[in-house]
């Protein structure tokens, strides 16, 4: 296994980016960190820049606005790291699909900028948190 | 207004590690001291107005619960009663209390959030932790009922999708009680520390003719003087069939906007006990033949403030117009005439990390380490803390 | 004021007025010409003293209608202020955020969806589309569909 695969599968950090989210999903992202599902305890932790993390949590169906935005943050990020799309709209765009201010789901983005990029998908409108935890556990025992 | 000033600009944003969403503030300042704020939006902008005129009338309950997800219980009423107004639809009197049910849950599960993420800005990380896990029975209790944690999807034209579970009052009614002496203990706790009152006090003034002028809705107002409340105004559901209060604060400052969120859950509360105790049984939902042309005003209000809706309907089987306007947006640009003249700290609410009295959370408990014997339990440390308060605000 | 007293306030805009409808107690429609607009806003908000919503704006192909929503909250009435303007290709009215501070975001927001022009806004720039947006598209109106490419 490459060193950097194994230290990244050890306490990631991440960081999370809303690129049009309705809030529930962010909402859900920070219940995980909360009493009852509190995910610290597993070393995973939100940090506050692009470059600390080693994955990035992606809300929401990208906008016109926010998809330079989204790259710049990805670009900042070290490599190698993991994308996780949650939630229906950023896997699929999900019931925005025909607006006209969206520009496409995360992946699409991403693999623009990078055919490599390691992308996770966690389904769900939103997402449970409990499917948020295995969504992460399930990437990184894939790695 | 750019090029009025000549002034450093602090740009904040648009991916800011304590803001959820990302918007994009220049802070205009003169020192330390703020002179002008410009706000830039779209970020979040998905067209959901336009969106909504290809959907059918049926389905666009579900596009606007996902305007927000902390009101997606008010936005999708709102937009039900204004078709309910073009169709002259008068839904059942349990699908009236099933909707205030819903509504005033989501407002309890809102007002504790924010609670929370304004404790988290200052810097009083216990009060965070607090408060959100004492949201949790809300969601499991939201989950019960409608599916989803969040995102209900409950409401729909003429009626409720889903009814109440059988036997939900027995386990609602020991929820409302557990969330009641929470929040008792959670409101002397944040009302009485001498610390929040120094840094919450007299921060952020919006003052009433501003509050007028800006034409801010919900908790803005209310902690400005303003006494509205659709809820009460304009009555809805079954607002008007169960009896409580409209919390009002004079102040303006961020202080006033904590207690009247803190109080309205406890008017929140007792507006559950009420409605399930006089929850009458029949059907939830009406028979809905078709959409006839006019246009109509759907009025919701959501833990934020005012949820309008206007739905014009030209016959067919979508609107032909659907304004949705959420709340934020007209208490949002109401910072132009808070915020300036402030400290840079205190706009951002993020630095001041306020010496916590309160120290115990319910995790917490002091065993001493050889016998294991629990010296102190959380009343017991809850007790201590008081008195470490007292001790304050007589030294003050 | 209660609603009869409201609505007898309301007459006194009668000479400016080109249509008054009440489907319900506390819904009222009034409808206007563009120019008379700005005099019947600042009547509304400043001497009945309800408080501003929003305002709507909708193409209907040959002219445009925007919808000025105030809540009259004593006694729960929405009063609906429909002004018309005729000129479909260069829609322009009065701005009323030098009266009413609140509009000045839906009024920016208009002129990005719907390309309408206020005279007198103090800041007419972009809100709430993408900084890359073409200039000229106006994606709310009825001749913008959503499958165009940008």
């Amino acid at each position: 296994m490459n060193w950097k695969i194994w230290s990244l599968k050890k306490s990631p950090w991440v960081f999370h980016v809303n690129t049009g989210a309705c809030n529930n999903c962010d909402i859900e992202v920070v219940n995980c960190l909360t009493p009852k599902f509190d995910v610290e305890r597993f070393g995973v932790t939100l940090v506050g820049s692009p470059r600390h993390a080693d994955a990035l949590l992606v809300t929401g169906v990208v906008t016109a606005q926010a998809a330079p935005r989204l790259i710049q943050a990805y670009q900042q990020a070290p490599k190698p790291c993991v994308v996780f799309s949650i939630g229906a709209c950023a896997c699929g765009t999900g019931i925005f699909h025909k607006g006209y201010h969206v520009v496409g789901p995360v992946d699409k983005i991403i693999r623009e900028i990078d055919p490599n990029a390691i992308i996770a998908y966690v389904p769900g409108c939103p997402p449970k948190p409990e499917a948020m935890i295995s969504g992460i556990v399930k990437t990184l025992n894939a790695l | 207004m750019k090029k009025k000033f000549k002034l450093p600009i602090l740009a904040t944003g648009p991916v800011h590690p304590l803001q959820e969403e990302m918007e994009f503030f220049q802070l205009y300042v003169d020192g330390e001291t703020v002179v002008d704020i410009d706000v830039r939006l779209s970020y979040n902008h998905r067209g959901i107005e336009k969106i909504s005129e290809s959907l059918q009338f049926d389905q666009v309950p579900f596009l606007v619960s996902r305007i927000c997800g902390i009101c997606s219980a008010s936005h999708p009423l709102a937009y039900v009663q204004a078709v309910e107004e073009i169709a002259g639809i008068i839904p059942p009197e349990r699908a009236l209390y099933v909707r205030t049910i819903i509504n005033e849950l989501e407002r309890i599960h809102s007002h504790i959030l924010w609670v929370g993420l304004a404790g988290h800005f200052i810097g009083y990380e216990t009060v965070f932790m607090w408060a959100w896990k004492y949201r949790e029975p809300v969601l499991d209790m939201l989950e019960k009922i409608t599916g989803n944690r969040n995102n209900y999807g409950n409401v729909k034209i003429g009626g409720c999708r889903e009814d109440l579970p059988e036997g939900i009052e027995e386990e609602i009614y020991p929820i409302l009680d557990q969330i009641e002496k929470k929040m008792d203990m959670l409101t002397k706790a944040v009302l009485d520390d001498p610390i929040l009152h120094a840094r919450l006090k007299g921060v952020g003034v919006l003052k009433k003719e501003d509050a007028v002028n800006y034409a801010v809705t919900g908790p803005t107002a209310r902690a400005s003087g303003i006494p509205i409340d659709v809820r009460r105004d304009d009555p809805y559901a079954a607002y008007d069939l169960v009896d409580w209060n409209v919390c009002v604060q004079e102040e303006g400052d961020v202080f006033a906007k904590v207690v009247v969120r803190l109080l309205e859950v406890f008017e929140a509360i007792k507006i559950i006990r009420q409605a399930l105790a006089k929850l009458p049984k029949g059907p939830i939902t009406t028979e809905v033949k078709e959409i006839p042309p006019g246009e109509a005003i759907g009025r919701a209000e959501a833990p934020r403030g005012e949820t309008f809706h206007y739905v014009r309907s030209e016959g067919g089987n979508t609107p032909a117009r659907h304004k949705a306007r959420a709340p934020s947006y007209v208490n949002v640009p109401s910072f132009k005439a808070s915020c300036i003249g402030e400290k840079i700290s205190d706009v951002l609410i993020t630095l001041a990390a306020v010496d916590p009295c309160y120290s115990c959370t319910e995790r917490l408990g002091v065993v001493a380490p050889r016998s294991g014997k629990v010296i102190y339990d959380f009343d017991m440390l809850l007790q201590l803390s008081r008195e470490k308060t007292t001790r304050i605000r007589k030294g003050l | 004021m209660n609603p009869q007293e409201l609505v007898e306030k309301l007459n006194i805009l009668k000479p400016r007025l080109t249509g008054f409808e009440q489907p319900l107690e506390n819904r009222i429609y009034l409808h206007c010409e563009s120019e008379n607009c700005f005099e019947i806003n600042k009547f509304l908000f400043q001497d009945i003293g309800s408080r501003f919503v929003i305002a709507t704006a909708i193409d209907c192909e040959q002219y445009f209608e925007i919808l000025y929503h105030y809540s009259y909250d004593q006694t729960g009435c929405v009063i609906n202020l429909k002004c018309f303007i005729r000129d479909h290709e260069r829609p322009q009215v009065e701005s009323i955020t030098p009266l009413v501070p609140g509009a000045e975001w839906i009024e920016r927001e208009m002129h990005d969806l719907e390309g309408i022009d206020f005279k007198n806004h103090p800041c007419l720039e972009r809100l709430i589309l993408a900084d890359d947006w073409p200039e000229g598209e106006y994606p709310m109106r009825k001749d913008w569909n959503n499958e165009k490419e940008i």
